[in-house]
């Protein structure tokens, strides 16, 4: 018994074994046991078709997209203990985390993550198309990645507003803009000359599209605190819950694509 | 040659000189696809990249942080875009031989045990981009202007990278159609490909051969359209989206003379020598008639086409017109960058008084 190594030593507490409850996985049965057995693991099947492992054919696009999303989540909580989304605070606030915090590169990091996780999940759409794995069984997942993407861009796009500095509001002056040549429901698109009635004008710069966007007709304030919420709540919120969506079916449509 | 490059560098050049490197990738992929190739490209290209990059100005633009991405993306695209076809062309020569697909040999069908073979490529993933985004943030700063002031705007105003694309649309069509309708059919498109795509091959591995179509047509949009408008509109637009070289100082005084004319215009005072009517819709006639033609008629003409006939019976028919129509519009934006630089042409349709200009 003296022999024994201190790693086992340590394995052999009631605290270890209280949160692995199986052995080293270096046989079958503990190699089954630590996936199926731990929350995060388990959204890999137990086993899978070595062409489906390999870095050639999966390039880790996909994986390190939700990685850096993990990382902006927790870099992006860090960020909302020092800033305040009001035109007052907002822009000294982000000066503040330069100037005051010691070593700081979590500003960096969301912001430079945030770019990079637009590239990833381009090339992991990218990779997917270039191995056909949109096809049967696929085409809902591939549906859904391709919201994924929409809304990756419109988390980074919302998230540019909050520096509140010049190139944020002007930036999305720009996007806002386009949204208020929307046919129908924007005041300056195609359609819009047509939904009056009488001196009624239906859509105006008071009520259309990029009204609710920026909830007013510049970007100011109410717009700061609107992108804020977008970015911080509501579509992570959607993400998350798309993201559970997109892997369930992963899993179920047969795992990573494989040649049929 | 500084002066040379900047002259090639203009969109009515560059557009046209990528279109035919991009002809000949896929004309010669089975030359491209090769690591010879590769090993080739990247020894030629890399003197000119070193020549460029010794320019104090060019090299300040490259390493600016908010250009960082898109010289990552470009370096990535490129790449794997010869990966891709790489893998591609090898297996499309194992089937040409009746043999499988790489990712069919029996050792590779094999299932192998999540853990160690996939935690571990998994982890190595992960803290190879831990090291990559905190050496970035160590060394990029990101970047601050000055507080916002909403009645000083900058020139150019200039929105995210990822949406300079679109941005660049906007030269050649209105808003309402390269920032909405555009993205919409973008996003649409991409949703319904595999229900318009309807061929079994090419499942699961790479191939080139048995999806060409396929993939010709997403490579065109997504590294003529896409890749290629961000690129020019981040590093070639300058003060009042006007267009400067890579080696040119942004001269906020910079002129450029620029008269497009309106087809009505053409048609009426130039074809027709005659004022431009006062009805709207009889002024805009020609247009109307022409884009509801190009959109509506040339699917239908596409039928009489001996591989549009042989197309639409094997897809049938909502699948083909769906197909039709987004590759219509896809072909629309290279189609009005050639009219514009051609003919000067601003709109097909000119209808202000709607907002309807196209």
């Amino acid at each position: 018994m003296a022999d024994k190594g201190l790693a086992q030593k340590v394995r052999d507490t009631q605290v270890w074994k209280s949160i692995f409850r199986h052995g080293p996985p270096d046989n079958a049965r503990n190699r089954a046991a630590v996936v199926a057995g731990n929350v995060f693991l388990h959204l890999h099947p137990i086993k899978l078709k070595k062409s489906g492992v390999e870095l050639g054919y999966t390039w880790c696009m996909g994986g390190l997209t939700f990685f850096i999303f993990l990382a902006l989540a927790v870099t992006g909580v860090l960020l909302m203990f020092y800033y305040r989304p009001t035109a007052e605070y907002a822009f000294n606030d982000i000066v503040a985390m330069r100037e005051h915090v010691p070593l700081g590169i979590m500003r960096e990091i969301h912001r430079w993550g945030a770019h990079a996780m637009v590239i990833t999940v381009w090339l992991h759409m990218f990779r997917v198309f270039m191995t056909g794995s949109y096809k049967p069984p696929r085409e809902f997942n591939w549906g859904v990645g391709v919201i994924l993407l929409v809304l990756t861009m419109l988390l980074s796009f919302t998230g540019y507003l909050l520096p509140w500095d010049q190139l944020a509001i002007w930036a999305i002056a720009v996007g806002a803009n386009m949204a208020k040549a929307t046919p129908l429901v924007g005041h300056g698109g195609p359609g819009a000359a047509f939904a009056v009635i009488g001196d009624f004008v239906m859509v105006s710069d008071k009520n259309d599209v990029r009204y609710q966007l920026l909830g007013g007709r510049f970007v100011g304030e109410p717009a700061l605190l609107r992108f804020y919420i977008l970015h911080c709540v509501f579509i992570p919120l959607v993400v998350g819950t798309l993201i559970a969506v997109h892997f369930w079916r992963v899993r179920k449509d047969g795992g990573i694509s494989a040649p049929l | 040659m500084r002066e040379f490059v900047n002259y090639l560098a203009d969109p009515i050049r560059s557009f046209p000189i990528f279109l035919v490197f991009f002809y000949l990738m896929i004309r010669y992929v089975k030359v491209v696809a090769t690591k010879k190739f590769a090993v080739i490209g990247t020894l030629i290209s890399l003197p000119p990249i070193a020549w460029a990059l010794a320019d104090k100005n060019f090299f300040k633009i490259v390493i600016r942080p908010d250009n960082l991405p898109i010289n990552f993306l470009i370096i990535t695209v490129v790449f794997f875009t010869w990966f891709s076809l790489y893998k591609g062309v090898r297996n499309d020569g194992r089937l040409a031989a009746g043999e499988v697909p790489i990712e069919a040999l029996p050792e590779n069908r094999e299932k192998v045990w999540t853990w160690p073979n996939l935690v571990y490529t998994e982890l190595f993933c992960m803290i190879a981009m831990t090291i990559f985004l905190v050496v970035w943030a160590i060394y990029f700063k990101a970047p601050l202007e000055e507080p916002a002031n909403p009645t000083w705007a900058p020139n150019p105003a200039k929105a995210p990278w990822y949406f300079l694309g679109l941005q660049e649309m906007l030269v050649y069509f209105d808003p309402w159609y390269a920032g909405v309708i555009l993205p919409g059919l973008i996003v649409a498109g991409l949703i319904a490909i595999p229900y318009i795509d309807t061929n079994p091959k090419g499942n699961g591995y790479f191939c080139y051969e048995d999806r060409k179509m396929a993939i010709n047509l997403f490579l065109f949009g997504w590294l003529a359209l896409w890749v290629y408008l961000i690129i020019v509109g981040t590093f070639l637009r300058g003060p009042n989206w006007t267009f400067y070289g890579p080696f040119e100082y942004w001269d906020y005084k910079k002129v450029v003379a620029e008269y497009n004319v309106n087809l009505s215009e053409f048609f009426w005072i130039i074809g027709l020598n005659q004022p431009l009517p006062s009805n709207m819709i009889l002024r805009e006639i020609v247009g109307i008639v022409i884009s509801l033609g190009y959109f509506f008629i040339l699917p239908l003409a596409s039928l009489k086409t001996k591989y549009g006939a042989k197309l639409f019976k094997d897809m049938g028919t909502i699948r083909y017109f769906i197909l039709i129509f987004l590759a219509v519009a896809m072909a629309s934006l290279p189609i009005k960058m050639a009219l514009r630089w051609l003919f000067s042409l601003k709109y097909i349709v000119a209808l202000p008084e709607l907002e309807l200009n196209f």
